[in-house]
């Protein structure tokens, strides 16, 4: 049934291009003809956030290292090499009433089901359907989706569900007296296994205590701009142990596989 | 009559390729929720005007083609095409014959068909929470058959037509 439906996407991609290519057009000729003043002012901006990232990467390796040895240390260590690939967004829209993206990899690429899909600020999605030029992913705002994530402050951990609305994730297994607060961020907890650990996913917004309730009414916005993105970043995620030995060793093995 | 069938074929080929572009265009939220599917309206049309070219193993054919393209579970708009088609060439005699109003009325129903059984089974795969606002296509697809019935016939008899 798959393989029907690979053969038969490479037929509708051209329609799905063809859709799509208006609004990219559109994009670039906006590129094209942007002011220099603009430009000037996107460049200055982008300089000063390079160098703010790349001083907090300069404190990112050091600590990598002493985590996986720390890790290590504790018995219940994990690799978290990660590797990604950019793919742009189609503008087409599947149906209504879903929260579907077609993004322009597909498993040409070696793109598969069950991936990860970040933004430059979180967690987006996750691939549902890869056809061979193209793959399906759903968002996190989905009515039928859910992500396990905890609370980065605390360590508490719980479900987000899709609310159909871009702009809201709903919280609904947390009990009235939990310790959680407006402001706080969630991130992946890694449970389930689809996405890597320690990734922001949303903000919580606003609590609402139901005392007739056993549990509270807890909404959260997306970090990632559900909205606007281009470019998502597909991970393949890397969560196997690394062996107990020496960690040189270990850095090896991962250059021959 | 060789060159006649060919005539419509392309001219059904190439309406059939921009209805199915306009059921995956990218619209802004509010108008998401009104984007008819076009395809099927367009199916309807075609069906009543030839409906010896049109079969059910066509529309069926054609609904695979648009589960594909809009990622539904496989044969879902095969079966709802190919039912829908063969009420069209069923009724077509009479069909043809009604004024427009009364034809919309009839498309009104087959579009509340073909949402009863996605709805049916979407809600078979899962709990997808849909609400009232899933059914409006049929409300603005009713409002758009004027105009496609118009816009195919004029399509459809322009040109050379033996």
């Amino acid at each position: 049934m798959d393989n029907t439906r690979s053969i038969i996407s490479i037929l509708i991609y051209p329609i799905q291009l063809l859709v799509s290519f208006p609004i990219e057009m559109a994009e670039q000729t906006y590129d094209t003809v942007i002011s220099y003043n603009e430009l000037k002012k996107e460049n200055e901006r982008l300089k000063e956030k390079q160098l703010v990232d790349s001083i907090k990467l300069l404190k990112f390796e050091s600590l990598e290292n002493e985590n996986i040895r720390l890790r290590g240390l504790l018995e219940s260590s994990f690799k978290l090499g990660e590797q990604v690939l950019v793919a742009e967004l189609l503008s087409v829209n599947l149906v209504p009433y879903e929260h579907v993206m077609v993004v322009n990899k597909g498993s040409r690429f070696g793109v598969h089901e069950k991936q990860a899909v970040l933004d430059a600020n979180g967690i987006v999605g996750q691939v549902v359907r890869s056809l061979p030029l193209s793959s399906e992913v759903m968002l996190i705002t989905d009515p039928n989706h859910a992500i396990p994530v905890q609370v980065n402050r605390n360590g508490l951990r719980t479900i987000a569900i899709g609310t159909g609305q871009l702009d809201r994730l709903n919280l609904p297994f947390l009990p009235n007296n939990t310790d959680i607060l407006p402001g706080d961020l969630l991130v992946t907890s890694g449970l389930g296994g689809t996405f890597p650990q320690g990734y922001p996913v949303a903000v919580v917004g606003n609590i609402t205590v139901q005392p007739n309730k056993p549990f509270a009414n807890i909404f959260a916005t997306p970090k990632a701009k559900l909205d606007r993105v281009r470019e998502l970043l597909v991970v393949w995620s890397d969560s196997t142990p690394i062996p107990l030995s020496s960690p040189k060793v270990e850095s090896n093995d991962d250059e021959s596989e | 009559m060789k060159a006649n069938r060919n005539q419509y074929g392309k001219r059904y080929f190439i309406t059939l390729l921009l209805a199915m572009g306009l059921n995956v265009l990218p619209l802004t939220n509010e108008l998401k929720a009104l984007n008819p599917d076009w395809v099927l309206l367009v199916l309807i049309y075609w069906t009543l005007a030839v409906p010896e070219r049109v079969g059910v193993f066509n529309a069926w054919g054609l609904g695979i083609l648009v589960d594909v393209l809009t990622g539904r579970i496989l044969g879902m708009h095969g079966l709802i095409y190919a039912l829908i088609n063969y009420t069209c060439i069923k009724f077509h005699r009479r069909l043809r014959h009604y004024p427009i109003p009364q034809q919309a009325l009839f498309v009104f129903f087959c579009l509340l068909l073909s949402q009863s059984l996605v709805f049916w089974i979407e809600n078979i795969q899962g709990s997808t929470g849909l609400t009232w606002v899933f059914w409006l296509p049929v409300l603005t697809g009713t409002i758009c058959w004027p105009f496609i019935f118009s816009g195919l016939r004029l399509i459809r008899l322009i040109g050379p037509v033996s």
